[in-house]
């Protein structure tokens, strides 16, 4: 994996240009569907103009997840309906990034419209694991993890809606942060479900990725969900535990996690200990109802979200003219895959007339308990830490047409985004040289303290040093 | 007036008709749009050229609240005696319409802006009050041209999207309407209400479009969209009676069902029945905070200016004018300043007198506004009359003149010589008229009333008009 450091250092020693025409090399010559767009044409003329510049990024090349719009860059969403859409504008994170200097050399593969949990349904096919190309990289930011991982890039942002940042670091043993709600301004982020998604950075440790999440995240008057936060997120990266008291959730530790996971997120909790924090278990009893409640919420906001994708203004297009209702249909019925059309029919039947209450109002009610347990634990500790998966990366193939056992999957990730804490995943272990993820959950605008855990947890350990064998 | 029971305000007629009004106000007199920074001066220029991504939709694009349009909309609703909720909340209606780029509109459901208000209108018996249900915010949707006319014959629709997100204010009524002439008179009187508030400009085209629900005795009611004016309105109120009368009366039944209002032909035609209502899945805009507006109408109330009815008030007291010239005088306000500018040089009984009876309806008559005439001129005109310098007859002949030709009142009389001819002229007009016709005289004296007439006429004539037309008669008949 490459780090922001060495990044830097090479520019120096050759040129913007050099470093990036190499990372435009390795992503040509990546084995693992990383990318839908290569941003070929324009990115080494860019690379040229950061000559001088002196922004924290600046010539560092950064691949961007393809439901985050890029000016001038096809945005696809990895969805057929998408084809050929070229934004006019830039996201709110884009301009941040442009203006540190970075270099976006082209857009991520995901789920379709960030809908999954294994990069599996994209219309551009399955992204690969790179420390086992049998196995799903996790998904829905799977191109995102996978481009770290495969040290194709050294940063990559992805986007969370109920794990989608954290899952994919976890299968791919990177480091990914879903920031509280608003921290980041999801201005020209592609919704899913506005409600819960949040734009996360992820890297290839805990210190590449604060740089990244330092550099994208402050208020935008153009989301009014968006928050100031804290002006500078590097001063958490301290090594140092002394004193922090970390909760343990015993509901995140149920029925289906893998030995192997159980072992090493304890072995870490026990690390964090030896380093001087302590702690405690506690209980969040309402966890088991919020996959259910994350899903309706999930689908509900999707159906309305997707609504949007009618053929008549951008993307795909009918080769025949007919009437509006008709191309409509035909539209929807071509451009979206399988996963897609299952959410936004059941997003539609969940906010129908008569099922409105039983559902969606009910969801929302667990909602509000399940934020109450994240207020609760988080009283008496400063963190929480949990598995971020149950197990490591799954097969390919083996879980995909049984999307009930897939959702399954997200039961540990979902309570963040439901509650909308920050969290965070890095490398805690190994499981059959498959890696495994630490999920470090704090109070809402607390991402220093998780921060500080996580950089004192990887400062103390070596999984971060090691990575898959890409020849 | 009538408080007492209003729900139980008892039918016209024994058709026992009840009408509710939903009316979508523009609020075009704001700078931009309801969610986005585009401008709204998009009438003089080409489609689509007043649009961002979050105007046109598009993917990513979120939107903002113009602090303004909740700050007219908190006016309204004082304006409307309704009450402005602690939290505002936006809501999605989702359907399906190539003039709504996102699939959805951003509206309100719980939690609207205002709501339980009211509005005092003359109904068909005595003033009425006409409750209010509530008042929410939503976005205008983009605007379909058929090329070829209506949507039947076109080969294909435009869409421009300068329209879609102006800010739309939509009032809906309770079913206190008791008629499509008290529709009618409700919409003129929230029409002045919103000219009064200055936040419409109520001239441009689609700035208030009426969706009216009509039932026939307790029974099914229908709605009649796509209203765009308040005649229209009583017109296709006026059809839908007729139409759902004829039915009832041939045995049919009045289905719930929307119709569309056929402007041209004057009727209502069937869209869709209840059976194929969409449903709305209506659900909160997580993109927009919930707003909390509870603070902000206090402050908003202060800046409200005097309204229609309190003016009217205001009028009667203050200047002793009637009950009839107060309200005729305040129904648009440019009228009311218009008097009020007079009323402050010249006797305000006399000034009342002369624009309400006399120059409204001059410029009625022409299709003009009151901006046509200057008040300098009202107040010269008043002068000359109470001056007893013109005779009345010349006052409407000066008004006349002044708005088809222009010139002040001054300027007419001494192009006219309208001035009040002198008394010598006068008496000498009586007895030249009085020699030249024995006849009439004779009449006169066998009782016939009318020969006096015929013997002022004979006067003016000679006087040009510039005799008082009373004088003359008490002249004449003291004289004979």
């Amino acid at each position: 994996m490459i780090t922001v450091s060495q990044t830097l250092e090479a520019i120096q020693d050759s040129s913007a240009e050099e470093v990036v025409s190499q990372c435009i090399d390795r992503i040509e010559a990546s084995k693992f569907n990383t990318f839908i767009t290569v941003a070929k044409e324009s990115v080494l003329e860019v690379a040229g103009e950061t000559e001088g510049h002196t922004g924290p990024l600046a010539g560092v090349p950064i691949a961007i997840k393809d439901n985050i719009s890029t000016k001038g860059i096809q945005t696809t969403c990895a969805s057929r309906i998408l084809g050929g859409y070229v934004p006019p504008y830039d996201a709110h994170v884009i301009e941040r990034l442009k203006a540190a200097g970075a270099i976006i050399v082209g857009k991520l593969n995901m789920d379709e419209f960030a809908m999954g949990t294994s990069t599996e349904t994209s219309h551009y096919g399955p992204t690969l694991n790179p420390w086992n190309t049998e196995t799903v990289p996790g998904g829905s930011s799977g191109g995102s993890a996978a481009t770290i991982a495969a040290g194709e890039v050294p940063l990559a942002l992805g986007s969370d809606t109920g794990g989608s940042v954290r899952c994919p670091a976890s299968f791919c043993g990177v480091v990914g942060l879903k920031p509280t709600y608003g921290v980041i301004s999801r201005y020209g982020l592609i919704s899913y479900a506005n409600s819960l998604e949040q734009i996360g950075p992820i890297a290839s440790n805990v210190a590449d990725m604060t740089l990244l999440f330092n550099v994208i995240a402050g208020h935008d008057q153009r989301d009014s969900t968006s928050v100031p936060g804290e002006k500078d997120y590097t001063k958490a990266l301290v090594d140092d535990v002394k004193g922090l008291t970390i909760g343990v959730p015993k509901e995140y530790f149920g029925d289906g996690l893998d030995q192997a996971v159980e072992k090493s997120v304890w072995d870490s909790v026990h690390r964090l200990e030896d380093l001087g924090a302590s702690w405690q278990e506690v209980e969040m009893p309402h966890t088991k109802y919020a996959l259910a409640a994350y899903y309706v919420i999930a689908m509900s906001e999707a159906s309305s979200n997707l609504a949007r994708f009618d053929g008549m203004r951008y993307g795909l297009r009918l080769e025949k003219d007919h009437d509006w209702h008709t191309t409509y249909s035909e539209i929807r019925a071509q451009g979206f895959g399988e996963e897609v059309k299952r959410r936004i029919l059941l997003g539609t039947y969940a906010l129908s007339a008569g099922y409105m209450d039983k559902y969606y109002l009910k969801a929302l009610k667990v909602r509000t308990l399940i934020k109450q347990d994240f207020e609760r634990a988080l009283k008496s500790t400063d963190v929480l830490i949990a598995p971020t998966m149950p197990t490591p990366a799954f097969k390919l193939g083996e879980k995909i047409s049984d999307p009930l056992t897939l959702y399954m999957a997200d039961v540990n990730t979902v309570p963040v985004n439901l509650s909308g804490v920050p969290s965070v995943s890095l490398p805690c272990g190994f499981s059959d040289g498959l890696p495994i993820g630490l999920q470090i959950m704090g109070k809402h605008f607390d991402e220093k303290t998780i921060i500080r855990t996580a950089y004192t947890f990887e400062q103390n350990t070596n999984f971060h040093t090691k990575a898959p064998e890409v020849v | 007036m009538r408080e007492e029971s209003l729900k139980l305000r008892p039918y016209l007629d024994e058709v026992g008709v009840m009408i509710g009004l939903e009316i979508h106000v523009q609020l075009n007199k704001l700078n931009t749009k309801i969610f986005c920074g585009c401008p709204l001066d998009y009438h003089d220029d080409g489609p689509n050229t007043h649009t961002c991504p979050v105007c046109l939709g598009l993917p990513g694009s979120l939107p903002v609240i113009n602090r303004k349009a909740v700050e007219y909309s908190i006016k309204v609703g004082l304006a409307l005696n309704c009450s402005i909720e602690e939290h505002t909340q936006f809501y999605r209606k989702n359907y399906y319409y190539p003039d709504l780029p996102k699939g959805f509109q951003i509206t309100q459901y719980d939690y609207p802006i205002a709501s339980s208000g009211y509005i005092n209108i003359e109904g068909e018996d005595g003033e009425v009050r006409i409750r209010i249900n509530r008042a929410h915010m939503e976005e205008d949707p983009g605007r379909l041209v058929h090329e070829g006319g209506s949507i039947e014959r076109s080969k294909y629709t435009l869409i421009d999207y300068n329209r879609s997100g102006v800010a739309l204010l939509e009032i809906v009524t309770e079913p206190d309407i008791r008629s499509p002439k008290e529709a009618r008179r409700f919409l003129d009187k929230l029409r002045n209400i919103l000219g009064y508030l200055d936040v419409v400009d109520t001239t441009l085209e689609g700035s208030m479009r009426v969706d009216a629900n009509i039932s026939l005795s307790g029974g099914s009611r229908s709605e009649v969209k796509n209203i765009s004016s308040h005649k229209g309105a009583e017109r296709a109120l006026l059809f839908e009676i007729v139409r759902q009368k004829n039915l009832l009366r041939r045995g049919g039944k009045v289905v719930q069902e929307t119709r569309h209002f056929d402007e041209a032909r004057g009727v209502t035609v069937s869209l869709r029945t209840k059976e194929e209502a969409h449903d709305y899945r209506y659900f909160p805009e997580a993109d927009l905070v919930s707003l909390r507006v509870a603070d902000w109408a206090p402050g908003i109330a202060k800046t409200l200016p005097e309204l229609p009815d309190a003016r009217r008030q205001r009028f009667i007291t203050h200047y002793s004018i009637t009950d009839d010239h107060a309200k005729s005088l305040t129904s648009e306000k440019q009228v009311a300043d218009f008097y009020e500018q007079v009323a402050a040089e010249v006797d305000p009984k006399l000034a009342a007198v002369w624009i309400a009876d006399v120059l409204k309806g001059e410029l009625n008559y022409r299709d003009l506004g009151i901006d046509a005439f200057a008040s300098a001129s009202m107040v010269q005109l008043v002068k000359l009359l109470a001056g007893d310098k013109i005779t009345e007859q010349s006052g409407v002949e000066v008004i006349r003149t002044i708005l088809d030709e222009g010139g002040t009142p001054d300027e007419v009389v001494a192009a006219k010589g309208l001035l009040k001819a002198g008394s010598d002229l006068v008496t000498a007009a009586v007895e030249e008229v009085i020699s030249e016709n024995p006849g009439a005289v004779e009449d006169y004296q066998n009782g016939k009333q009318e020969a006096v007439n015929f013997l002022m006429g004979q006067v003016m004539k000679k006087t040009k008009g510039r005799a008082d037309a009373k004088e003359v008669r008490k002249m004449i008949i003291q004289r004979i």
